[in-house]
């Protein structure tokens, strides 16, 4: 399986993103911004970070360097993409996912493990996951997911909702809530369900001796789905 | 031509730092204060020298990046 990382300057999870696709027996390639044609891929990956210093708004400039217009081909074409933190940004930015990242509710950069309840297992990302309940680890300062009415309605009648921030028995509540998520939002689908966009790491949870292992099966399954 | 726009948060979309700024703002003895909300504000100088034309330029710039219509409004101020 072909993986592509993305790399715009100030990404800063590119390379262990890089690490986590090896590990788990992608053969990755580190694509740069301003590369035009994208490699071949059967995923490709806008890593966490800092695109352009948050600049204007967070993943608003990324969104439109000269790489992402070969990313909206592909992903409207089927190809997979999966945007973590500031990758998340980025795909609702460029339009790919809807609704938008807000500044946390409470002012506060947030970064601890945290539990995510997977919503919906009908999609290559989540398929034959055993665990309802992951732990992740988030990192952000804009990561509380927005939309307008209409869009939730429709989000939620697509079954488009990824993951909620739960505790580690899985209950979705406001208590659990890190960062004023509307409806616990961890993460999103399009409505194809080819295009995934969360905050939480996956890649920093794939060693047991440093944190766990949840993100291992997160990749182990995605690669297998991708086969 | 110098065109002036001015970017708000929607009404219904949640603005914690308009909230402190607030907070901030009655604890220093400013009273009477309803709500704040912050914006962004930017001058875009351009070579054109038509006002009109200038102005659909800039609005162009908002709705494609500038502004996120999801979450903001765009307001063009002035033109010099």
């Amino acid at each position: 399986m072909n993986s592509s990382v993305i790399t715009f300057p100030g990404s800063n999870c590119d390379r262990d993103m890089d690490v986590a696709l090896k590990k788990f027996g992608f053969k990755n390639k580190m694509v740069w911004h301003n590369d035009i044609e994208l490699p071949k891929s059967d995923l490709v990956v806008l890593p966490g970070g800092f695109s352009y210093g948050d600049y204007l708004r967070c993943g608003s400039i990324a969104s439109k360097s000269k790489i992402m217009q070969s990313i909206i081909n592909f992903a409207k074409g089927g190809g997979k993409v999966m945007g973590i933190c500031n990758g998340f940004q980025i795909l609702v930015e460029s339009g790919l996912l809807p609704g938008v990242l807000l500044r946390n509710k409470y002012l506060e950069f947030i970064c601890k493990n945290i539990f995510v309840k997977v919503n919906n297992k009908n999609n290559l990302y989540f398929k034959d996951i055993k665990k309802n309940i992951l732990e992740f680890h988030i990192a952000h300062n804009e990561g509380s997911y927005f939309c307008s009415k209409e869009q939730i309605k429709e989000i939620d009648d697509n079954n488009q909702i990824a993951l909620c921030y739960s505790d580690k028995d899985g209950n979705i509540d406001e208590k659990n809530n890190p960062n004023g998520s509307i409806k616990n939002i961890a993460g999103i689908f399009n409505k194809e369900k080819n295009i995934l966009g969360m905050m939480p790491h996956p890649e920093r949870m794939i060693d047991s001796a440093l944190s766990g292992e949840d993100g291992s099966i997160f990749f182990k399954n995605l690669i297998n789905n991708l086969k | 031509m110098k065109v002036s726009v001015v970017i708000t948060l929607k009404k219904d979309v949640l603005d914690p730092q308009g909230k402190v700024i607030h907070q901030t703002l009655d604890g220093m003895g400013f009273d009477n204060i309803n709500e704040v909300r912050q914006g962004k504000y930017f001058e875009i100088i351009t070579k054109e020298s038509d006002k009109k034309k200038a102005e659909e330029k800039v609005e162009d710039m908002c709705k494609k990046l500038l502004a996120n219509l999801v979450i903001e409004n765009y307001k063009i101020i002035g033109s010099q």
